[in-house]
């Protein structure tokens, strides 16, 4: 039987530590909402949602209630829209169409975030992946909910350059588009390479063509769990320090999967994935920073950090999976610097740069993550760092992403706003050195080599 | 009631007081709860106790008893928390 030791950590990681569930986010297919007509479109994907979602926050708020666990948010993510709008949509606009329907259906069934609105281009565009691609400013900029995403890569097809190249041009616009708001539309926009079908992390949410009609998928959390156990065994050697995180990283995620099945049971639809995820908040005491300064980094950013990042990120996994019957989704250490009050202050120290990010991708999930850089950087810049971001995931065979921030008027060191989860972050230095001319290329990276690794 | 849900964890933190453990137990009295086991202990000079109960003659549902019994540590002055017993279970037994 449980005893009073257990149950009180148990509940000092929930009340102290900031346990929390992140997310559970209901994977909703619109395959069979596709029609040539766009208002029965609409109608037939604000129906779908609806009623596949409408006991979602309800569930999510009923098993927090039973198990006093905190479930932060509860989303929804849906089949890439360049898929399901392609046979109505002929222009951009069309698009918006479809992104205030998916933000009035968030609205109605209350949750906070609806992920999908993407294209899969990692080996080209057709005209209506082009279209979707180029409506996400409006789309964005029109809608409160709705969040994006672009896969231009991956390790089996390569990076499409043309889609890098107008990416690059679709951040800035998107940031330009809400730049009354802080540029706050690129926080809800990402660009993948190697996009998992069932990552439940917003922004790049979206409910993959191989999955069922509806699955429940959950991102767990806790790195402020991972740091106060780690308190414990200060100076010990590496063998007691990932013992450590691989214990805490099985508790945190049997909290996620005990979760993912309450909810699969009473909304009666099949669990998909757990995501073993360490995924900071810009709250005190829920920083993945201050987990590597605990390993024994001064500041994150220093040397021997990307080390102690990936020895965090593997224990995690390697702690989590035997937690869980089903691991999916991104799985590993997120470094979003706007979300993580450790790395916030890491980079006003000027301890992290923009260069020691990227090696930190290298090791984690999932890549250059809600940084805040000016706003009058050039298009083929923004494209460039996308370009390196892809190539990482695709030559290491990983998933990564490029979420950037282009702040309209503000400059480096000044501090944007973003408000709640997303936090806020200072604007960084991006290198002054142009790629023009790699960009304007035509084409596609091919796909790397399969062996030979080195 | 759902037979898997039986089983919750009731636990009671704050300031030593006379007659907290009396008045949480009438409550379940009350309300034909059964408690399984009680262990007690001060943590940082703080009464802690635990009880395992037994919801499945209760006359009330989860819900209502959880808000009821923390109703009841407020008029206490104590924090009084009820959960059920899986998260516990998932979280420290393999």
């Amino acid at each position: 039987m449980i005893n009073i030791w257990e149950v009180n950590e148990t509940n000092k990681m929930i009340e102290q530590e900031n346990l929390d569930v992140r997310t559970i986010t209901l994977g909703i297919s619109l395959l069979d909402c596709i029609d040539s007509d766009l208002e029965s479109l609409n109608n037939k994907i604000f129906h779908k949602i609806t009623s596949k979602a409408k006991k979602l926050v309800e569930t999510g708020e009923e098993i927090e209630r039973n198990y006093c666990i905190p479930i932060v948010n509860k989303r929804i993510s849906v089949t890439p829209i360049a898929l399901v709008g392609q046979a109505a949509c002929k222009k951009p606009e069309d698009f918006v169409t479809i992104a205030k329907t998916l933000d009035r259906a968030a609205k109605t069934v209350g949750v906070n975030f609806i992920g999908g609105y993407s294209a899969l281009v990692s080996k080209g565009m057709t005209a209506g992946d082009e279209n979707l691609i180029r409506s996400i400013p409006q789309a964005l900029g029109q809608t409160e909910r709705v969040c994006s995403s672009v896969n231009v890569g991956s390790t089996k097809t390569g990076i499409d350059m043309d889609a890098v190249k107008l990416m690059g041009k679709i951040v800035l616009e998107t940031a330009e588009y809400t730049k009354d708001n802080d540029s706050l539309g690129c926080a809800k926009l990402v660009v993948f390479c190697n996009a998992p079908d069932d990552n439940p992390f917003m922004a790049g949410a979206f409910h993959g063509v191989t999955e069922a009609d509806a699955i429940i998928n959950v991102g767990v959390s806790g790195p402020g769990v991972v740091k106060k156990a780690l308190e414990q065994v200060r100076g010990e050697s590496f063998e007691v320090l990932c013992e450590t995180i691989k214990k805490t990283a099985f508790k945190i995620t049997r909290v996620g999967q005990l979760v993912a099945q309450e909810a699969s049971r009473r909304m009666g639809i099949p669990f998909g994935i757990i995501d073993l995820s360490l995924a900071p908040t810009p709250a005190i005491g829920d920083s993945v920073a201050e987990i590597l300064e605990e390993i024994g980094v001064e500041y994150a950013g220093a040397p021997g950090t990307t080390a102690a990042l990936a020895l965090l990120n593997d224990q995690v996994k390697k702690g989590g999976i035997m937690a869980s019957s089903y691991v999916g989704g991104l799985s590993g250490a997120f470094i979003p610097v706007s979300e993580d009050q450790g790395m916030i202050d890491a980079v006003e120290a000027g301890a992290l740069t923009l260069e020691k990010l990227e090696a930190m991708t290298c090791v984690c999930s999932v890549g250059l993550d809600m940084i805040a850089i000016p706003g009058d950087v050039p298009p083929a810049t923004i494209s460039g760092i996308i370009a390196d971001e892809m190539a990482i995931g695709m030559i290491n065979q990983k998933t990564t992403a490029v979420r950037l921030i282009p702040v309209i008027g503000k400059g480096i060191g000044e501090m944007v706003e973003f408000g709640g989860l997303l936090g806020h972050a200072p604007v960084m230095q991006v290198n002054k050195y142009g790629c023009q001319a790699f960009i304007d290329r035509k084409g596609r990276i091919p796909a790397p080599v399969h062996s030979f690794k080195n | 009631m759902e037979k898997n849900v039986d089983r919750t964890i009731i636990t009671v933190v704050g300031k030593d007081t006379v007659g907290i453990i009396a008045k949480v137990c009438t409550y379940l009295s009350e309300h034909q709860i059964n408690v399984l086991d009680i262990s007690q202990t001060i943590v940082q000079e703080f009464f802690n106790m635990m009880m395992i109960a037994d919801l499945k003659n209760s006359d009330k549902p989860f819900d209502q008893c959880a808000k009821e019994l923390e109703l009841l540590g407020k008029e206490i002055g104590v924090n009084i928390k009820c959960q059920r017993e899986e998260i516990f279970n998932k979280m420290h037994r393999i």
